[in-house]
């Protein structure tokens, strides 16, 4: 068997079988799920089987508020105060509005209530009294014999999507999100990975294991073992946390049906300024956005510069572990250099948010110290096809360079004992 | 045949000569003594004999062939004097690793891996940690996995460092075995009494250079100094001789241990002749032989050498 082979196996799999790895992987996505999942689930308890009462002399919401099961409106002409306390210590209702008898646009209403209510069950009946008296108002500036439900099917619902010259479509927003949220993935990713790397080489100078490998094999299968093998294992997580996230989004619906109602009535209360209660939800506005940007080469893209990225950076942060010492503030020296070109990218990326076509942009998505992170903020806003070959193909160069130039430092470094070292002898070793 | 044959060989680091023209060749079979002070360049040495480094000059001939590194590490066993093992791995997993790396077969690892588990008494650390091993038994796995691959040739650099006498015991006897099977041994270390009892042949080095050669009776042949011990009767007065003189005696209960210095071409028997004429008691007479400690004490000594290493593990 090969034995980079070798080593990229028990790199992998030293690291997959850890108890770290697992609770990382698996357990931290199903946490924070699960987290998401308990506070959806208590904004929603205690909403079931709500019954207000509203004492609504004049007759302004009856028969026009929206009634289910979640929440029960239900109208006296009459009452006091007495009774309807009374009628919350019975469990009657859970609570009583009462309407006065003319509301200005701004007022508030008052609740009243033995028990909390949640912020999602507030917004709700808010947003329903509201729909409700703006019927009321419109229905005033109707013409006779209009009715409402006529001019509800007359409601458009336009959606702005930006076309650029060169044909590709785009939505400004969703693309800064899903650019910045792929940016900063890489930037993160690139840290964790690329500290790991350093980590295992460190362990294996400090361990003095390392002439007992070189001895068997090349430095440079040593240390390309070790790139793999960490890159496989960092390949394996995201394939895993997709899997887990779109399980449990899938998931998330089944075991809360109200949500999707819950986020439609969210989104039409912002959206009743505008137009009156849009229909469209923050859902489908997602898929809509998604459809319109080629998920699947973003997914295929953002693998490969993380590829691309990780191998180009890993190595010399292989290289910096390979010539420190057992004193990790060595480590932080000489790791400087590598992370200002991690940190610049991610400045550039946000300068690319703001202006996907500027020169900086240009240069930073084809520059390839900084490429994984600013071409991945640029890619929702659409890039020329040879712009993308160009700054990938410079890529490759890019990690071919500086994996040459590592091993050859690590080379040296990973037998060199007691001495702490600069960059400028790190730049000797690699150029003799 | 010889196994291993050096030429010429030189590594400089800049203006520094770590190995400065070393040339030597060893039997198959033999263990062979690699000894110098700190710093003399014998890891250098050793890292280019197993292709971990490129000697600047120089040749080595491994097996009758000019050495492959790529193919040729596969048969050869080098225990560093910078040893480890990963800490957090399992012990059997990590033999099994390092033999596989050695180019054998996974089946074949594992046979021999519970071979010298066994041998050893290691079996029963299969699922530990190296990091819950004592610095004994870590040395002791790092023999296994040094020898496990059946190299033909092993080296040792400072083998016994860390183990305690029955186990260091144990990895002699190993070592003897291993040479009469034919394995070829190169052994470093800066323990002269260890390589007096070990080895057949030894070089000593100095600050990048061979300064001796040989074999370990034939070393200390050529430096021995003429000294006898003669056993006698306490107080007695040595005749005054052109053969010899008196360098000191030295008083035990039964009698006198004289230490007499032989002049040149002065031969034993003349000497006897002498005493035995003057009526002086003998009752044993044996030639002086210099140890290996004071033949490497006096090369090395006024050499800028790092001697003080030296003399420290020595004495």
């Amino acid at each position: 068997m090969n034995k980079t082979f070798i080593i990229i196996q028990r790199e992998f799999l030293s690291r997959v079988k850890k108890k770290t790895f697992l609770l990382s992987t698996i357990l931290l996505p199903i946490l924070l799920f699960g987290l998401y999942g308990l506070i959806i689930y208590f904004s929603m308890k205690g909403e079931d089987n709500l019954r207000v009462a509203i004492v609504d002399s004049k007759g302004q919401l009856e028969g026009k508020i929206q009634s289910d099961a979640t929440i029960e409106f239900s109208f006296l002409k009459q009452s006091n105060i007495e009774t309807l306390e009374q009628d919350l210590k019975d469990k009657k209702y859970s609570g009583y509005i009462i309407m006065p008898d003319s509301l200005g646009k701004k007022d508030s209403l008052q609740y009243h209530s033995r028990t909390n209510v949640g912020l999602m069950t507030q917004g709700k009946i808010e947003s329903r009294i509201n729909k409700a008296l703006e019927k009321n108002s419109l229905q005033q500036m109707l013409a006779p014999g209009i009715t409402l439900s006529q001019v509800e099917s007359n409601k458009t619902s336009i959606n702005l999507k930006i076309e650029k010259s060169d044909g590709k479509a785009g939505n400004a927003g969703f693309a800064t999100a899903l650019g910045f949220i792929c940016g900063f993935l890489i930037y993160i990713v690139l840290f964790i990975y690329g500290s790991m790397v350093m980590r295992g080489v460190m362990e294996e100078k400090t361990n003095r294991i390392a002439e007992v490998m070189v001895s068997s094999v090349k430095p440079y299968q040593l240390m390309i073992g070790k790139i793999v093998g960490i890159g496989a294992v960092g390949l394996v997580q995201f394939l895993i946390w997709g899997v887990l996230m779109l399980s449990l989004q899938l998931l998330l619906p089944i075991l809360f049906p109200q949500l999707l109602e819950q986020a439609g009535t969210v989104q039409g209360a912002v959206e009743v300024a505008n137009a009156g209660g849009g229909k469209a939800s923050m859902v489908t506005t997602i898929l809509n956005n998604m459809q319109s940007v080629n998920m699947t080469l973003i997914i295929v893209l953002f693998i490969l510069y993380f590829l691309g990225g990780y191998l180009l950076y890993s190595s010399l942060f292989a290289a910096v572990g390979s010539a420190v010492n057992e004193d990790p503030q060595d480590a932080q020296q000489l790791m400087l250099p590598i992370t200002m070109p991690i940190i610049f990218a991610f400045v550039i990326m946000m300068q690319t948010i703001n202006n996907p076509d500027s020169g900086l942009a240009l240069f930073g998505s084809l520059f390839p110290l900084t490429s994984p992170i600013v071409m991945m903020a640029r890619i929702p806003y659409g890039v020329p096809a040879w712009q993308l070959l160009l700054s990938i193909g410079l890529l490759i160069g890019g990690f071919l360079g500086t994996t040459w130039l590592a091993a050859k430092i690590y080379r040296t470094g990973i037998l060199m004992y007691g001495k702490k070292v600069t960059w400028k002898e790190l730049w000797k070793w690699a150029m003799t | 045949m010889s196994l291993l044959d050096v030429r010429n060989l030189k590594k400089y680091y800049g203006a520094h000569k770590a190995v400065d023209d070393i040339s030597f060749s060893i039997e198959q079979g033999t263990i062979f003594g690699l000894l110098g002070p700190n710093g003399a360049g014998k890891t250098t040495l050793l890292r280019m004999i197993t292709g971990i480094f490129y000697p600047d000059e120089g040749q080595i001939n491994f097996d009758g062939r000019p050495f492959q590194a790529e193919e040729d590490i596969l048969r050869i066993g080098y225990m560093p004097e910078e040893r480890g093992l990963y800490k957090k791995m399992k012990i059997g997993e990590q033999a099994m690793y390092l033999a596989q790396l050695k180019g054998l077969s996974k089946s074949d690892a594992l046979d021999k891996v519970k071979n010298w588990f066994e041998k050893f008494e290691m079996q029963s650390w299969w699922n530990k940690k190296v990091e819950d091993l004592s610095k004994g038994m870590g040395q002791k796995l790092q023999f296994v996995t040094t020898v496990l691959h059946e190299p033909k040739l092993i080296i040792l650099d400072e083998p016994f460092s860390g183990l305690d006498p029955v186990n260091a015991n144990l990895i002699k006897e190993e070592i003897y075995q291993l040479a009469k099977r034919g394995c070829t041994i190169i052994f470093s270390t800066h323990r002269m009494e260890q390589v007096e009892e070990i080895c057949d042949q030894i070089i000593l080095v100095n600050k990048g250079k061979k300064i001796l050669d040989g074999t370990v009776q034939g070393v200390k042949q050529t430096y021995k100094k003429h000294q006898f011990t003669l056993l006698s009767e306490k107080g007695i007065q040595l005749p005054a001789s052109s053969h010899f003189s008196l360098v000191e005696e030295e008083g035990a209960a039964a009698g006198s241990a004289y230490t007499i210095q032989l002049t040149d071409n002065s031969s034993t028997n003349t000497v006897l002749e002498e005493l035995i004429r003057n009526q002086v008691p003998i009752y044993g007479f044996s030639e002086i032989l210099p140890s290996l400690n004071d033949i490497f004490i006096r090369l090395v000594e006024g050499t800028h050498a790092t001697t003080r290493a030296f003399q420290q593990t020595a004495s």
